[in-house]
């Protein structure tokens, strides 16, 4: 097996894995070839839907029931691996191709211990037994960075964190020393600073090991890092193949440009995103033309006529491309109508700052109660003395890593979930003190969008009756003629059409469902809306549309938004203000544009190092974190953020730091600043 | 315009309802009888109402209809609810009772007879009359025990005797009867065919014009499978039946079919009578369970806390005590109570009646411990759910959004259980009947067949025909609302897609 790196170790060739279902068929995967080399990362890039994850699993023969590989060849090592039994695909499995899931809390079996799951890997490839098994074991939560290797192996998956389930599942993976890795989304489901050591932990993994990597992932960001290569797919199709430096210097495909122009930042504040119109058509049915032509605004009347062929742009052969604009043999090729160009987002003067709702030692503990008496035994600090201010037309974003309490905040601030100490002002009113018919009424002015557009709707109404549900509890228009034009100008509003009304929500796709949702906070015209990670849950083009959306209404309408969010990119985008949360309290506040270029407390700093970026950056220096965030049960003594923090001092244990002032508005809880403030304020 | 069909749903089921009662009430005013519906009827009545407009409701509710036409797709279950359709269809016009003026009394005066029989017994009248003195069996013309026999000479000798109706027009029954049987069977069969064939064209007929195919290319379409549903199934389980039941039907007018019991009754109108108990029971203890297990069920699940706590001790409580046994004694006591208050009731039916409808209530008070436990966990996940958080920052009230946005959403849940409820409550009648703590004596069920039976199993020869008759009708109405309840809860089941089997 000695084969030198020009050698393709993997080479697909017009794959096609179709799903047959009665007398329409599903092309998921219809004619992808692409090439890895060994120790080569290739990433292959998509949306939801574009048969990315269907590509991973046909290399291993694992295509979910009802589909089937219907022609194509995949040379493993110049062998074709459609030609092998399921007995030699199993020899191939684990072994010399290995897969990782997006999923880590449901890949590992819950009860096996970590140690006895990696232990099967290596018996069945390897033959490994007794204490050379158990080194073997050792060694490699060793090498994924488990600290404690020899009482972790111990662990059974539900004591361990995300992260470490993923390094367990990377462990799973690597037992057998595979030539080739398939990491399907890998990291989708960590937070940013885990997803950072992980992202790490596979490229040296990688080097070490000489082991070439198949990525598949939506997240641009990912891909700028760590990939060699990137293919693009659409719609069961590779569009655009190229080496990473060429590919995010000169992107071709329309689709791929359009998506580089959906992704938000803080370049883009002051414009509408690029949004890609449409939707990724069904994949039931023979396509006479390109796949993108419908939603190309650079299409003419051939794109829809042929199909367009694989177009090689470079004479290495590396960069290809799958559009007319480029074929050589297309004779005409028109001018690029000139887009409508960026689309300000109208003049922006800030209107005086008049604060809407700000609460003031805002706390939320969750009882634990055990035993027959429920007595209370311990709390859960999820949210731990929080200040935060909205303001009119203004958005403040909240940020942290999953499980530190930012979505808490948002419950507590409507009074879904009840505080557990402080106050909520809104307009003068204080909420936390209401109750029954009163806090109803004022129900009204504060509303709240969610995280998936699957769950927040109820599949047994219709779109109308949704909208409607608050205004008539409200009693607002009581009226149904004039109720219902309101609806279908609410529709309007949110780029849907009035006959959205009779329909179903399962008929929409899941950004036009967070539309609706936005269109059902809308409906009782509220000031403050609490937007609890509406994005997270789509993709980059719909991701776009939805913050195209929520900032013209908040032109509109002046509304002020609670912004709860993991993105940052979204945040740079959209926000005013940001405040960072680590573990119950805010660490860091301050205007967005100071915060992201200036971050002061050691936890924002590391957090925004830890994002990926599409732009190349030089010099910026990633700040690599320790460990996981510590439990709320029980939070480390002094500033919670000690044991993790790169810069912690002996102070830092003893005591949590009071607020420091900074300029321009800034305040941070930390001791480095303490000193330096204009002034400190006691705890 | 919004929500115009749901508001209105109960229009054509309203207009439905309001003329089956006009037919019920109003047609004894025409005919010389006087309606005397029984308790446990009036019930049933409610029962059919509530499923017509349950109907209307899920025909304006795709997440509903949707799984209901894959019920009626699949072969199985469409066999199925053809047997079921034939049960309910006797069980409801055994439910349809009245009196008849005494002969010879002129109307006006208003004497009528005690009797009250059903429309099915005045549909049977031949069978239910045609009684012997004691057990035959089946298709048999002379009696099971030997009796006495004072003979021309003058002798006695031990002998079986003729049977009064069975058999009685054959001169010789050793030679004639079974060509008798062969010839009145194939009668029946020409009956059957016939009915089947009036059955087969309305049914082309109606998906002629549903599907909007000429007569002959409907006819085709539905044998080659090509229709909507599966009416291939249907024709051939409905001529099956029907062919059977004519047959059936046609002996029974000249034989005991399936033979006569101890007192001489005969056992293919008791058995055919038992499904009528056998409905009730399996039909009304749903209805008396269902109100507990939803409110109850989703009440915990949604409030959580004391409320929880206090419903959870209540049917586990409620679940620990031996279930026979609190059947026994509430049975009991009722017997105890109605032995004491003879005025309150007209009739041996009427105390049979209020003892029947009592073991359902009882039956139903046992059994919505399971349906609750079940409601109360999907409502746990529910209630987490955010369109049910959306509704609350909306301001919506609790029982509001319970209405709402939990109930609709458990709905599936309480539909399979129903179905699946169904005949184990079949059975549970039969084995309670056969304890003794079923329903009352007199009252014609499978249960007490059973129990009647079960003495003479030890006599030799045996009499068997008593046990099979009831066994076989039993089983097949558990079996058609299993592999009913199966089809349901496939078609509900959001796991095993969307993708139509057959």
């Amino acid at each position: 097996m000695t084969l030198d790196n020009d050698t393709p170790l993997l080479e697909v060739d017009n794959l096609k894995t179709w799903f047959p279902d009665g007398d329409r068929t599903v092309r998921a995967v219809d004619g992808v070839s692409f090439t890895i080399r060994r120790g080569e990362t290739c990433a292959i890039l998509g949306e939801s839907g574009c048969g990315k994850s269907i590509t991973a699993l046909s290399l291993m023969q694992l295509v979910p029931a009802g589909g089937r590989i219907v022609s194509g060849e995949i040379l493993f090592h110049g062998q074709d691996l459609l030609q092998y039994s399921e007995r030699q695909m199993r020899t191939v499995r684990g072994n010399r191709i290995a897969m990782i899931f997006q999923e880590p809390m449901t890949s590992l079996n819950p009860v096996l211990t970590t140690g006895e799951q990696i232990a099967e890997v290596l018996q069945q490839h390897l033959g490994l037994k007794g204490d050379a098994l158990r080194q073997r074991v050792e060694a490699l939560l060793h090498q994924v960075g488990i600290p404690d290797p020899h009482k972790r192996q111990q662990d059974y998956p539900h004591q361990l964190s995300g992260g470490m389930k993923q390094r367990i599942m990377i462990a799973m993976a690597l037992a057998a020393e595979p030539e080739l890795l398939i990491a399907d989304e890998p990291t989708t489901a960590l937070d940013v600073t885990i997803q950072a050591q992980v992202l790490d932990l596979l490229r040296e993994l990688q080097q070490q090991h000489h082991m070439a990597m198949l990525l598949i992932t939506h997240d641009l960001a990912v891909v700028a890092d760590r990939a060699d290569k990137v293919a693009v797919m659409y719609a069961g199709q590779i569009v655009e193949l190229a080496p990473r430096e060429q590919f995010f210097a000169e992107p071709r495909h329309p689709y791929t440009r359009k998506l580089f122009a959906a992704v938000p930042g803080r370049g883009k504040r002051r414009q509408k995103l690029e949004v890609i119109k449409g939707s990724v058509p069904t994949l039931d049915r023979e396509f006479s033309g390109c796949r993108f032509a419908d939603r190309c605004e650079e299409a003419w009347p051939l794109c829809r006529e042929r199909r367009p062929a694989w177009t090689v742009l470079d004479e290495a052969g590396e960069h290809g491309v799958r559009c007319h604009r480029y074929d050589p043999d297309v004779d005409f090729v028109p001018q690029v109508v000139p887009s409508r160009g960026v689309r300000e987002a109208g003049a922006v003067d800030q209107p005086p700052l008049s604060t809407v709702l700000q609460t003031r030692d805002l706390k939320v503990h969750f009882p634990i109660r055990k035993g027959l008496f429920k007595r209370i035994v311990g709390r859960v600090y999820a949210v731990d003395g929080i200040d935060l201010n909205l303001y009119r037309g203004r958005t403040t974003a909240l940020v942290g890593e999953s499980g530190c309490g930012k979505t808490t905040v948002g419950k507590a601030l409507l009074q879904l979930i009840e505080p557990t100490a402080g106050q909520v002002d809104y307009l003068g009113q204080e909420l936390t003190t209401l109750g029954g018919a009163r806090l109803r009424r004022m129900r009204k002015h504060l509303q709240i969008i969610f995280q998936d557009p699957f769950a927040s709707m109820n599949p047994r109404m219709m779109v109308g009756n949704i909208i409607e549900e608050g205004m008539l509890t409200q009693g607002v228009m009581p009226d149904e003629a004039e109720r219902t034009r309101r609806i279908d100008q609410l529709l309007e509003q949110v780029g849907l059409s009035a006959e959205a009304r009779q329909r179903y929500p399962h008929e929409f796709s899941g950004g036009q469902r967070q539309r609706i949702c936005i269109a059902r906070a809308l409906a009782l015209e509220p000031d403050v809306i609490v937007c609890d990670e509406p994005t997270s849950a789509l993709d980059v083009s719909v991701q776009a549309q939805t913050l195209n959306l929520l900032k013209q209404l908040q032109q509109d309408y002046a509304l002020s938004y609670l912004f709860i969010t993991h993105s940052l990119s979204v945040v740079e985008y959209l926000a005013d203000d940001i405040a960072v949360m680590y573990l119950g309290r805010i660490v860091e506040r301050g205007p967005v544009e100071q915060l992201m270029s200036d971050p002061k407390h050691p936890y924002t700093q590391a957090l925004l190092s830890a994002v990926p970026t599409i732009e190349k950056q030089s010099g910026r220096e990633v700040i690599k974190l320790e460990g996981e965030l510590p439990s709320p049960i029980d939070p480390p003594g002094g500033c919670h953020f000690h044991p993790r923090c790169p810069q912690a001092m002996a102070v830092c244990k003893q005591a949590y730091p009071g607020v420091t002032q900074l300029d321009g508005e800034r305040e941070v809880r930390c001791y480095l600043y303490e000193e330096k403030g204009r002034g400190t304020r006691d705890e | 315009m919004l929500s115009q069909t749901p508001k209105r749903f109960w229009i054509w089921p309203a207009v439905i309802v309001a003329g089956l009662l006009l037919l019920l009430w109003g047609l004894p005013q025409l005919l010389p009888v006087c309606a005397k519906y029984q308790l446990t009827d009036i019930l049933i009545f409610c029962l059919v109402a509530g499923v017509i407009f349950l109907t209307a409701y899920i025909r304006h509710k795709p997440h509903l209809l949707e799984p209901w036409r894959r019920v009626l797709q699949s072969h199985r279950a469409m066999a199925a609810a053809v047997v079921l359709v034939v049960y309910v269809v006797i069980g409801l016009l055994d439910s349809i009772h009245f009196q008849e003026p005494l002969e010879g009394q002129p109307e006006s005066v208003g004497h009528y007879s005690v009797d009250v029989p059903s429309l099915f017994d005045f549909m049977t009248r031949s069978l239910q009359e045609q009684t012997e003195k004691t057990y035959s069996a089946p298709l048999a013309t002379h009696l099971f025990v030997k009796e006495s026999v004072v003979l021309e000479d003058g002798t006695t000798a031990q002998q079986h005797r003729r049977l009064e109706h069975g058999g009685a027009h054959l001169a010789d029954p050793q030679t004639d009867k079974w060509p008798d049987i062969a010839y009145t069977a194939l009668q029946g069969l020409v009956w059957g065919l016939l009915l089947w064939s009036l059955l087969a064209l309305l049914v082309s007929v109606w998906h002629a014009r549903t599907a909007g195919l000429s007569p002959g290319a409907s006819w085709r379409a539905i044998w080659r499978g090509r229709s909507r549903y599966p009416l291939n199934t249907l024709l051939v389980t409905a001529g099956i039946l029907l062919v059977m039941l004519a047959i059936l039907f046609t002996l029974s007018q000249k034989y005991h079919v399936f033979g006569t019991d101890k007192v001489g009754q005969d056992v293919f109108y008791l058995s055919l009578k038992s499904i009528r108990t056998g409905l009730v029971i399996g039909t009304l203890t749903t209805l008396v369970m269902l109100p507990f297990a939803i409110l109850l069920g989703i009440m915990a699940g949604y409030f959580r806390g004391w409320i929880d706590d206090l419903i959870q001790y209540l049917y586990t409580t409620l679940n620990s005590i031996p279930g026979v046994l609190l059947i026994a004694a509430a049975i009991l006591s009722i017997q105890v109570y109605i032995a004491n208050h003879p005025e309150l009731f007209d009739s041996a039916m009427d105390r049979a009646d209020l003892r029947l409808l009592a073991l359902c209530v009882v039956l139903g008070i046992t059994s919505w411990t399971n349906l609750c436990r079940l409601l109360r966990g999907e409502s746990l996940k529910l209630r987490e759910l955010e369109y049910v958080e959306a509704a609350r920052a909306f301001g919506v009230h609790h029982f509001t959004i319970l209405g709402r946005h939990i109930l609709p959403n458990v709905l599936h849940i309480v539909l399979i259980v129903v179905v699946l409820e169904f005949s184990g409550l079949v059975l549970a009648e039969a084995v309670l009947s056969y304890v003794g703590v079923g329903v009352d004596p007199s009252t014609i069920s499978w249960g007490n067949m059973i129990n009647g039976a079960r003495l003479e199993l030890a006599r030799e020869p045996v009499v068997w025909w008593s046990l099979v008759a009831a066994f076989i009708l039993m089983f097949a109405l558990v079996l058609a609302a299993n592999l009913f309840a199966d089809a349901v809860r496939d078609a509900f089941d959001p796991r095993l897609g969307r993708i139509p089997r057959n």
